[in-house]
């Protein structure tokens, strides 16, 4: 219900019309990895998706931006159902890092699919970053997950970095096709492939 | 019920909706007849973006219709929800930065609301002057506050002619009611209707006579849709049924022909450099929201050289 409100809300605000190079026939468990620019990335990519999607979609968060304060704290684990993650932590130690993938398949089950941001951070000139190593193994743990590219357009034009009031521009969401780790694929090789994926949607 | 019609056909503004009305149907009458007999690919294609069209028409006379009968209140609501709408799909396009964002939110949520506030309580000292003299101050400084001076010149003058083509002159519609012309007895908004249903029929007329007829391009790297043919077939039509109208206007025949003329030719004038702005930006509509029209911006376009020369020479001419 709030989540459903949220949603039309944030497809109000961003004005964000998707597009799917091939559209979803089933509700088959995904990773949707974004670009990342501002602080609405993540809740539009989820309005965006088809209800049904939506339902089972969870976010992967910085646990450091979604504790702090109550409001936050109830959106990610009631409304968004988010996995939250320590981005300091996986920035120190490789084994925090392998945990936090760990946390992530956990999330995900069986059934669940994630929304990431495999930058990390949001880009503060809107160019797209390399892409950190999370998703490589993510993918060697589950090697079946489907990869939906997803590329925001104009996201860091209605609420950059460090603003606070959205521009009520008209933004865009689009959806490329799935994609998968290949077998014996380097790991070099696969963000590569899957950041080119992303880059490869923004013209389209 | 004989008594809503009755009341309807009495009042001069209820007489031009029911013949919008009645239009529509003889309009939606030859789309299904154009859908049954259509063979070829093209021609197909061609009549579905038609029906497609004449059904958004049903739903924007059907907006308007409502809008200028709760007078004054809903035709002012209605106008700013196209400025702020237009604004949105213009400056989506228009070639500004991610420093611009406090300018922005500036035009949209000071300068925008504002006009439409000075037209409701009649203003006009204000209304006139809002966006040409204290937007064009108020929008630069906040943007050399930002302080990114690259391409500084470009994007100030984008954001301020966002502004005057998106809110200043589409503010003028509304802002017909304000008008009191001696001797004019029909309700504020019926002058407004006026004024939309030439420049709209215009648009349509065009269209439909460059569909049918037309050959030569009047500019061809602009438009190619924009024949010399669909010009001037549109242009008599709709000035001889702006000319038959007069009766619903403070204006005499000979001066209803000579102010249709000036709608019709301002409405050419907007659609023409707003095609220009498209094709600068390499986008063929400014958007997605009336299906078969492509988005506000592209079905007001008409609307935005035609309101403000439209006021001011009825205001210069007919009101003392």
């Amino acid at each position: 219900m709030i989540g459903a409100a949220l949603a039309a809300l944030a497809r109000l605000i961003s004005g964000a019309t998707a597009h799917w190079v091939e559209p979803p026939t089933d509700a088959r468990q995904r990773v949707y990895f974004g670009n990342h620019t501002s602080h609405l990335d993540f809740i539009v990519i989820w309005s965006a998706l088809p209800p049904a999607l939506r339902a089972r979609t969870r976010p992967v968060a910085g646990a450091d931006y979604w504790s702090r304060g109550a409001l936050r704290r109830y959106l990610a684990s009631r409304v968004f159902d988010a996995i939250l993650i320590d981005r300091a932590a996986s920035g120190h130690s490789p084994r925090e890092a392998s945990r936090s993938i760990e946390r992530i398949a956990e999330g995900m089950g069986d059934d669940r699919s994630i929304i990431v941001f495999p930058e990390g951070t949001r880009s503060p000139s809107g160019e797209v970053l390399p892409f950190k190593s999370g998703l490589y193994h993510l993918c060697r743990m589950k090697p079946e997950l489907e990869l939906v590219p997803v590329y925001l357009a104009n996201m860091n034009r209605i609420l950059p970095k460090g603003k606070v009031l959205p521009v009520p521009l008209l933004g865009r969401v689009i959806f490329g096709a799935p994609m998968r780790l290949e077998p014996n694929e380097e790991k070099a090789a696969f963000l590569g492939r899957a950041r080119d994926a992303l880059l490869a949607l923004r013209d389209r | 019920m004989t008594n809503v019609v009755d009341a309807v056909l009495h009042s001069v503004l209820g007489r031009l909706v029911a013949g919008v009305v009645a239009l529509l149907v003889v309009a939606s009458v030859v789309g299904f007849v154009l859908s049954r007999r259509a063979k070829s690919e093209k021609a197909r294609a061609t009549v579905a973006n038609l029906n497609a069209r004449i059904r958004a028409w049903w739903v924007m006379v059907a907006v308007f219709g409502v809008a200028v009968a709760t007078g004054g209140i809903g035709s002012i609501v209605l106008f700013a929800l196209t400025s702020f709408l237009a604004m949105r799909e213009f400056m989506t396009l228009a070639p500004t930065a991610r420093t611009d964002h406090g300018a922005l939110l500036w035009a949209f949520f000071v300068f925008a609301p504002l006009q439409y506030v000075l037209v409701g309580v009649e203003w006009y000292g204000l209304f006139a002057i809002l966006i040409p003299v204290y937007a064009f101050v108020a929008i630069p400084t906040r943007m050399a506050i930002a302080g990114d001076t690259t391409r500084f010149l470009e994007r100030t003058s984008t954001v301020q002619w966002g502004l005057m083509a998106c809110v200043y002159c589409v503010s003028y519609a509304p802002a017909l009611l304000m008008l009191d012309v001696p001797g004019y007895a029909a309700p504020g908004a019926t002058l407004l209707f006026y004024l939309v249903l030439v420049a709209q029929f215009n648009d349509v007329m065009q269209y439909t006579w460059g569909k049918l007829v037309g050959k030569h391009p009047i500019a061809p790297t602009v438009s190619p849709n924009k024949t010399w043919e669909g010009f001037l077939g549109g242009t008599v039509t709709a000035v001889a049924v702006g000319t038959l109208l007069w009766w619903a206007t403070p204006f005499a025949p000979w001066q209803a022909a000579l102010m249709s003329l000036v709608i019709t030719l301002t409405g050419f004038a907007g659609g023409l450099v707003m095609s220009a702005v498209k094709r600068d930006r390499g986008v063929k509509d400014y958007g997605t929201l009336i299906e078969g029209h492509g988005g506000v911006l592209d079905r007001v376009d008409s609307l935005l050289f035609a309101a403000p020369v439209f006021f001011h020479l009825t205001r210069f001419f007919f009101v003392p």
